[in-house]
């Protein structure tokens, strides 16, 4: 396209601006506008996936159902008259859901899995704020969840307050500093931050050898099993909602959504924010402007990290309390978050959003949830990997800009 | 004059969403003239260029070649109806050499698929002596200057049998004495028979080259006029459609102390080659000094020095009393630089960024834009407010991104961000690059402006009318080094020369 047309083409909008009560209406449409994409990527997404349904010659439509169900997604749905337990209290006030339902359970579940997506997309989110691409985010979580482990396992008498905030802390920052790496790396001597794939793989390499048979770490009483200690008691997160026990949901869903909340303040209201977006739209002006393009692939590197870390902290210290080498070499947590932060877009709603979806997906196609008599769990477990693939392909392929280049194309000819 | 025209656009119309490119455009071109097509950036000039390149399809309207309809689907039929275009960027491929450049896609074969490089390099050379354009044929195009680059293009339409050649901007990229040799080949290419459609917004280029002149304002011809009889103003008027001052109007300088001091600067370039070569000048308050010079000879890594962007060699930069060698860029601008940058693409906005966000982008981080590391948003978006009315920035609120404007309010941004910060010295570098005749008017009284307030004022232009008509003294760089000083008296022949290596003599 000419540079003529880009010109002209934009200098359409009246001088003078829009009045104002129009241009609310217009950002809200531009909002609308927004989401659209995302929310288009993820129907295409299950309409191809649900082609591949069919042509294991089950139907798509029962088998989506029967995932939807077992996400616990259906509880808001299931209306009545319940009471619940006041939080740390022993009085019950009337509820409108039924907080012990089977349903329930399976949403524990699920946002259990979703905890750890939002913070590992936040690790990418920040980070691609600030014009880099963070695949690091599985290794920032390893890292951290080995410093919760550590941390959790020991000090047994410890105040269990501090000894939990000790644990989490401990876990966010050693993600930041091994994020923090790479951020060293391209600020001194220009290394690309992909190198970061490099750490994902010692990371997993690393907890192989603490956990493994006659690691340092590993299980002092079971020698022969390659697993940790567990998480002493008072190292545990809360279980807020349902029994810990079975999985219940720890208070490490409000770490991710205070994070979520975190990440928005700073990204859009502070100086800090300001200056990692200038860094990551245009790094050659905010240098002009006097802003630290190295200081801040550092910094935002290590905000990135610590999002990650804080992620394995949840995960460790709210409801999987022990890690093995075994978990370590499957765990595709921050390749979830990756897939979640890319549909969002990048924001704080979106990463949330494509967290839960995703996070429900795992849930839902589970072989604990999925009613094997409709669809096999073992194919659905791979159902949600071509979910995940198609929605990362669909992103890549932007299909927003596919719509704006058929509508020019159609005007043009 | 009344000969049968070559070639005839009729009622050409060309959309594009939101815009109207082309409304009812004709055009005639005849047989052996020149006929210019002048008009502001954004007017529709190189649409129906490309309208008549085969890059475009034209809504409505329709093109005839010797009277008779032609449809123009592609480039490739607009080729094979003689019809040839050089951009404004050229299209060559520079690790080849200029025979190879030329004969591409039309290459003289040996057994069949082997590229027979003596009969190229034959052909070029008769090309090239008949038409007066010389250049060697096997030189590497990338070790060759621009002027002749641009020969090479003018060549390979020629090579491919044009009769009527579209030149897109050509002196955008020349120095003066390159361009005074361009509008001779133009002559002679005349001389031959060729017809010629000369695209510019440069009022004298078009007055001294054309025959006919043809004005375009919004994609609306305004009018069609014989270039003798015309003048400067009155295709301004036809250009801007109002009266617009040319001459700058400033009275004298009265300058005072030296606010910025320069002493024996050498500054690498990114080879590591010395591109700025012991430079020693100071600039005053209350002084605008122009530095003129052809691209490329150490201007952009001077500036660079200055702004902290680019390390030094060796040498002493002191700002209002301060040494700021080597500072940081944030130094430098505490310091009291204000800095308008070359590429206000690449440096002075970050686009996607909203018009507030990038009028902060200095201020951010001092009240009242911010407060303890927090955002001021309303205070910021008051601030844009008052500067965009201030600045008379059309076309965007506060809230716009600055990819939305056009070239000149996006520099006027730049200019009200700078100014705005209350500079002790200002540096201008190509202020007014790529800005049409009204937006260069605002930037040109706004430079004075500050430097009647008492600021120094550093203006580093390729355009040396620019240079002549701001400056209060100017300085010549060549090659890194400061090779001449003259008065804004001076003559544009003796500057010129200066700018290319001194006198011609000398020079061989």
């Amino acid at each position: 396209m000419s540079d003529e047309l880009l010109e002209e083409g934009f200098e359409a909008p009246p001088e003078g601006g829009i009045p104002s009560p129009q241009r609310n209406l217009a950002s809200r449409l531009r909002g609308i506008r927004a989401a659209l994409g995302p929310v288009a990527t993820t129907i295409i997404a299950f309409l191809v996936a649900g082609l591949v349904v069919l042509a294991t010659r089950h139907n798509p439509l029962r088998v989506y159902q029967a995932i939807f169900n077992g996400t616990g997604l259906n509880w808001f749905f299931h209306f009545g008259s319940y009471s619940i337990r006041v939080p740390f209290g022993t009085s019950h006030v009337w509820f409108w859901w039924n907080t012990g339902s089977v349903a329930a359970q399976n949403l524990q579940q699920t946002l259990l899995l979703t905890t750890p997506i939002i913070l590992t997309g936040l690790a990418l989110a920040f980070a691609f704020r600030c014009g880099m691409f963070n695949i690091g985010g599985q290794g920032q979580y390893l890292v951290g969840s080995y410093f919760a482990i550590w941390i959790g396992s020991s000090f047994a008498h410890m105040n269990p307050l501090l000894h939990v905030v000790l644990a989490v802390v401990g876990a966010g920052l050693a993600g930041g500093v091994y994020a923090g790496i790479a951020g060293l790396l391209k600020a001194t001597v220009g290394a690309h931050e992909v190198i970061v794939i490099m750490l994902n793989w010692i990371a997993v390499w690393v907890g192989s050898y603490l956990f493994g048979q006659q690691g340092p770490l590993q299980n002092s009483s079971q020698k022969s099993i390659p697993i940790s200690n567990d998480v002493v008691e008072g190292a545990k997160l809360p279980v807020i909602w349902g029994i810990k026990e079975l999985q219940g949901l720890s208070v490490g869903i409000f770490i991710a959504l205070g994070a979520l909340i975190v990440y928005w303040i700073v990204i859009n209201r502070t100086t800090l924010g300001f200056e990692v977006r200038a860094v990551g739209f245009n790094a050659e002006a905010a240098r002009y402007s006097g802003i630290s393009v190295a200081r801040n692939y550092i910094l935002a590197m290590a905000i990135a990290g610590t999002f990650a870390g804080l992620g394995g902290a949840a995960d460790i210290l709210g409801w999987e309390y022990r890690v093995g080498t075994g978990d370590i070499q499957v765990s595709q947590v921050g390749f979830i978050g990756l897939a979640a932060a890319l549909l969002g877009r990048n924001t704080a709603v979106g990463i949330g959003a494509g967290a839960l979806l995703f996070g429900g997906l795992i849930n839902g196609t589970s072989g604990r949830q999925l009613d094997p008599s409709i669809f096999q769990p073992e194919l659905a477990g791979n159902l949600t990997t071509i979910i995940q693939g198609l929605v990362v392909l669909f992103v890549g392929l932007n299909l927003g800009g596919i719509g704006v280049w058929w509508s020019r194309r159609r005007r043009r000819a | 004059m009344a000969e049968a025209p070559l070639l005839e656009l009729r009622g050409i119309t060309k959309r594009f969403p939101g815009v109207l490119a082309n409304d009812d455009v004709s055009f005639d071109l005849r047989p052996g003239e020149v006929h210019a097509l002048l008009g502001e950036n954004g007017a529709g000039k190189s649409t129906l260029m490309n309208i008549l390149y085969g890059l475009y399809t034209p809504d409505e309207g329709e093109i005839l070649l010797r009277g008779t309809p032609i449809d123009l689907g592609s480039t490739k039929a607009a080729i094979e109806h003689g019809i040839g275009m050089v951009h404004q960027h050229f299209m060559l491929i520079p690790v080849m050499t200029v025979a190879e450049n030329i004969v591409l896609a039309t290459e003289p074969r040996r057994a069949g698929v082997l590229l027979d490089y003596d009969v190229a390099t034959k052909r070029v050379r008769e090309l090239s002596s008949r038409f007066g354009l010389i250049v060697d044929p096997n030189a590497r195009v990338d070790r060759i200057t621009v002027g002749q680059q641009q020969r090479v293009e003018i060549l390979k339409a020629l090579y491919r049998g044009a009769e009527i050649l579209i030149l897109d901007e050509p002196t955008a990229v020349l120095s003066p004495q390159e361009a005074q040799e361009l509008f001779e080949i133009i002559r002679a290419l005349k001389d031959q028979g060729k017809s010629i459609i000369f695209i510019s917004h440069k009022l004298n280029e078009v007055l001294e080259v054309a025959d006919r002149i043809t004005t375009l304002r919004r994609g609306v011809v305004v009018d069609t006029v014989p270039a003798a009889g015309a003048t400067e103003e009155g295709l301004a008027r036809m250009m801007v459609g109002r009266d617009v001052l040319l001459r700058v109007d400033k009275t004298p300088a009265h300058p005072e102390g030296p606010l910025l001091e320069i002493e024996h600067l050498t500054v690498l370039d990114d080879r590591g080659l010395a591109s700025v070569k012991d430079v020693s000048f100071e600039v005053c308050a209350h002084e605008i000094l122009g530095i003129a010079g052809v691209d490329g000879n150490g201007q952009s890594e001077l500036i660079d020095a200055i702004a902290g962007l680019r390390r030094v060699a060796s040498g002493r930069i002191m700002l209002a009393g301060a040494d700021i060698t080597d500072a940081t860029p944030r130094a430098a601008l505490d310091a009291g630089l204000g800095h308008i940058p070359e590429d206000r693409h690449r440096r002075g906005l970050v686009l996607p960024f909203s018009l507030t966000e990038n009028l902060a982008l200095h201020g951010y981080r001092s009240k009242p834009d911010s407060h303890y590391g927090f955002l001021s948003l309303r205070r910021m978006v008051g601030h844009a407010s008052r500067l965009l009315r201030e600045f008379d920035v059309r076309g965007g609120t506060p809230s716009t991104p600055a990819s939305a404007l056009s070239g000149g309010n996006q520099q006027k941004v730049v200019l009200a961000r700078e100014i705005d910060g209350d500079p002790r010295l200002l540096i201008a570098a190509q202020p007014t690059r790529g800005l049409d005749v009204g937006a260069i008017e605002f930037v040109h009284r706004r430079l004075v402006e500050q430097r009647d307030e008492g600021r120094a004022v550093l203006l580093v232009s390729l355009e040396l009318e620019e240079i002549l008509s701001l400056s209060d003294r100017i300085l010549v760089i060549y090659e890194g080094r400061i090779v001449a000083e003259f008065d804004p008296t001076a003559s544009e022949e003796e500057i010129g020369l200066a700018m290319t290596g001194g006198r011609k003599d000398e020079a061989a």
